[in-house]
């Protein structure tokens, strides 16, 4: 590319002006995080999970919740990969559908933690005195309560729905979020680009959404992923103790439940589901690590 | 001359911090006239950049204005409300920091922060906004703008972020640009630049600037108005030929001489000003200058000495010198011809300091040789 010259202005680069691929914060942290194999293989099997779920609600091998399409706890065969329940209905098609509920618990906690934890961390961080005070009490409140016992009251107020159910759990999620926004905006707001934003007549609106929290938004998303392991495995361990979705809608927890209480009979009704459990936890804590060094600045390449 | 567009009134400014008031500025006093360079300078820690601060509102807690005006164009925006305040920086009074790496986001692109500078205010026109941010850069002598404005700002170099902020704080049209060591975190050859872009726009669109600075030679080259600042308090105004030619408070003429010369003897060591700024919490009494003073009589550590005017628009807050101005005087009237008494004399703004140079550097040599 030929050097543009402004007419009338000195050129101040005389070698002509470097030419560079424009390389965003999104587009450098993408790069780095394919780097990572083992978040690579995280993403494309969570990849996998999304799309069964989607394809879950159109088609599965039986219905889920039909009941009696093979004997009851019958063994894996061509027919039924992962064999049958109690209640004689196809493992697989259940373990399909219960992703459905593992992502719905995983995200919807996520984007509930996110929401509440950004929106009152940056309040704690970016207006102090008083208004930081009673939010951390808060956080600290909900920190000192133990979550199975927080997300079981709510369970038992609000009633059994799937979204109660992410509710609760988020209730017991979101402080973590919180306590890392509030330090971001803390240490942010007394960077020069913010009194620069301020000393152009940025509104404080403008300079704690167009500013700040852009800047924190890396480590927000990593904490973002890490909240997802934790909500699936809450909302499972929920619905094994039997306060979780409601049946008959098939879900890991629940499933692993039942198999627990016919294990002396057959084994693979607990296995397949706590299988199904173990590797999406593991892949969301890879991805979250993966995610975590590509956007950490300290690692640049 | 025109009316003054800001004007500063004894204002006073501390930060209230657990070891007690820290009084960084007390009773500052200037006037900026339409298109006019002023600059401030001083040690590290005098008060230029609070001054400043003070002057958008933007002194932070504990920090706090606690007396004084800030007239801007004859309203006082130390009290008019947050929200009116908040338009006219920016828009009429806008700010230019020292580091333009950490003023800039660096999430944002640099074109949508130069954009975002002008949507705070509805002084630019929204559809103009755009071309506006391009045209920016183009007169800040970015090359290449319209493809730069799309850049982040890692991606530019450090004269050129700079060049980014002097754009984002002439966007609204401000009438008073304050700029708080725009050239300290560049290398010379960018500084150069730097000031030359200012002089530029100063006499393009008669903008008015505050310039803040430690270094006297940034302000010989753009400024034809100076302010002296130490402990908080201005010790000196006047002309810039007139603070060069012939300082009249001995911390201007012992910064002045603290400048490096090429021209200097190369055996000549750097001269430093011995010691250290007071402490600003617990003041002495007298002039604050006067522990550092080579120059300092009896009196000096007695009563605090007030800005005096010396010479044609040059004022100074000195006893020593007063003493010379009311000797000379004196000398003058009685004809008193005795040794000395024209020799060490100096009328104010006639002779400078410097003429007795050699004979006042011998004495802090040698105190200096014994201390050392």
């Amino acid at each position: 590319m030929a050097t543009t010259v402004v007419p009338g202005i000195a050129d101040y680069s005389p070698g002509g002006v470097l030419v560079r691929e424009q390389v965003s914060l999104w587009r450098d942290g993408w790069r780095r995080l394919r780097r990572n194999r083992l978040s690579l293989v995280a993403v494309v099997y969570l990849g996998l999970i999304i799309v069964m779920a989607v394809v879950s609600f159109f088609w599965t091998p039986y219905g889920p919740n039909n009941i009696g399409v093979c004997q009851t706890y019958e063994t894996p065969s061509p027919q039924h990969f992962f064999g049958c329940d109690e209640l004689g209905r196809d493992s697989l098609s259940r373990l399909m559908a219960g992703t459905q509920v593992t992502l719905a618990e995983g995200i919807g906690c996520a984007f509930i933690a996110l929401v509440a934890g950004v929106v009152i961390g940056l309040m704690a961080g970016f207006f102090r005195g008083i208004v930081d005070a009673a939010l951390s009490l808060l956080i600290n409140i909900f920190y000192g309560i133990p979550p199975l016992l927080v997300a079981l009251v709510l369970y038992v107020l609000l009633g059994a729905s799937l979204l109660n159910i992410i509710i609760a759990i988020s209730a017991t999620l979101w402080m973590d979020m919180a306590r890392l926004v509030r330090g971001q905006t803390l240490s942010l707001r007394e960077r020069e680009f913010v009194e620069a934003a301020r000393a152009s007549g940025a509104k404080s609106g403008k300079i704690l959404f167009g500013h700040i929290f852009p800047n924190a938004l890396g480590p927000i998303i990593v904490q973002g992923t890490f909240v997802i392991p934790g909500a699936v495995l809450t909302g499972a361990f929920l619905s094994f103790l039997g306060v979780g979705v409601p049946a008959p809608q098939a879900d890991w927890g629940g499933m692993a439940q039942e198999g627990v209480n016919a294990i002396r009979l057959v084994t693979h009704i607990v296995m397949f589901p706590s299988i199904a459990l173990s590797l999406t936890l593991l892949a969301f804590n890879f991805f979250g690590d993966g995610l975590r060094d590509a956007f950490d600045p300290r690692q640049k390449r | 001359m025109t009316e003054p567009i800001l004007q500063v009134q004894d204002l006073s400014t501390s930060f209230f911090t657990d070891d007690g008031e820290v009084k960084a500025v007390r009773g500052v006093s200037f006037d900026l006239h339409r298109g006019e360079t002023l600059g401030i300078v001083g040690e590290s820690g005098c008060g230029k950049s609070v001054t400043a601060m003070s002057v958008l509102g933007l002194v932070q807690r504990p920090g706090r204005v606690v007396g004084g005006k800030i007239l801007f164009n004859g309203r006082d925006l130390l009290t008019i409300d947050a929200e009116e305040l908040r338009q006219i920086r920016g828009r009429d009074i806008a700010m230019i920091f020292q580091d333009p790496l950490s003023s800039l986001n660096p999430v944002l692109r640099v074109g949508f922060q130069i954009d975002e500078a002008m949507k705070a205010h509805d002084k630019i026109p929204e559809p103009q906004i755009e071309t506006r941010g391009i045209d920016l850069l183009k007169l800040v002598r970015v090359p290449d703008a319209a493809r730069r404005i799309k850049d982040y700002p890692h991606q530019f170099s450090g004269g050129m972020r700079q060049r980014a902020m002097i754009a984002m704080g002439l966007s609204n049209r401000p009438d008073v640009l304050i700029a708080d060591e725009p050239t300290t975190a560049l290398d010379v050859t960018v500084q150069a630049q730097i000031l030359e872009l200012l002089r530029d726009l100063n006499e393009q669109t008669g903008t008015s600037i505050i310039l803040i600075t430690h270094n006297l030679g940034v302000v010989a080259g753009l400024c034809r108005r100076v302010v002296v600042m130490y402990a908080g308090e201005i010790v000196e105004e006047g002309p810039v030929e007139k603070i060069f030619e012939s300082p009249q408070h001995p911390y201007t003429w012992s910064l002045l001489r603290s400048i490096p010369r090429i021209d200097a003897n190369r055996r000549d060591r750097l001269k430093s000003i011995e010691g250290l700024p007071p402490d600003l919490i617990s003041l002495p009494p007298g002039c604050k200058f006067s522990p550092r003073c080579p120059f300092r009589i009896e009196r000096c550590f007695k009563d605090d000495p007030e800005l005096v005017p010396v010479s044609e628009g040059q004022r100074a807050a000195c006893w020593v010198m007063m003493e010379r101005a009311y000797a000379e005087m004196g000398a003058r009237t009685i004809t008193d011809t005795r040794p000395g008494a024209a020799s060490g004399v100096h009328p104010p703004g006639m002779a400078p300091l410097v003429a007795h140079e050699s004979e006042v550097v011998a004495d802090v040599a040698v105190e200096a040789g014994g201390s050392a």
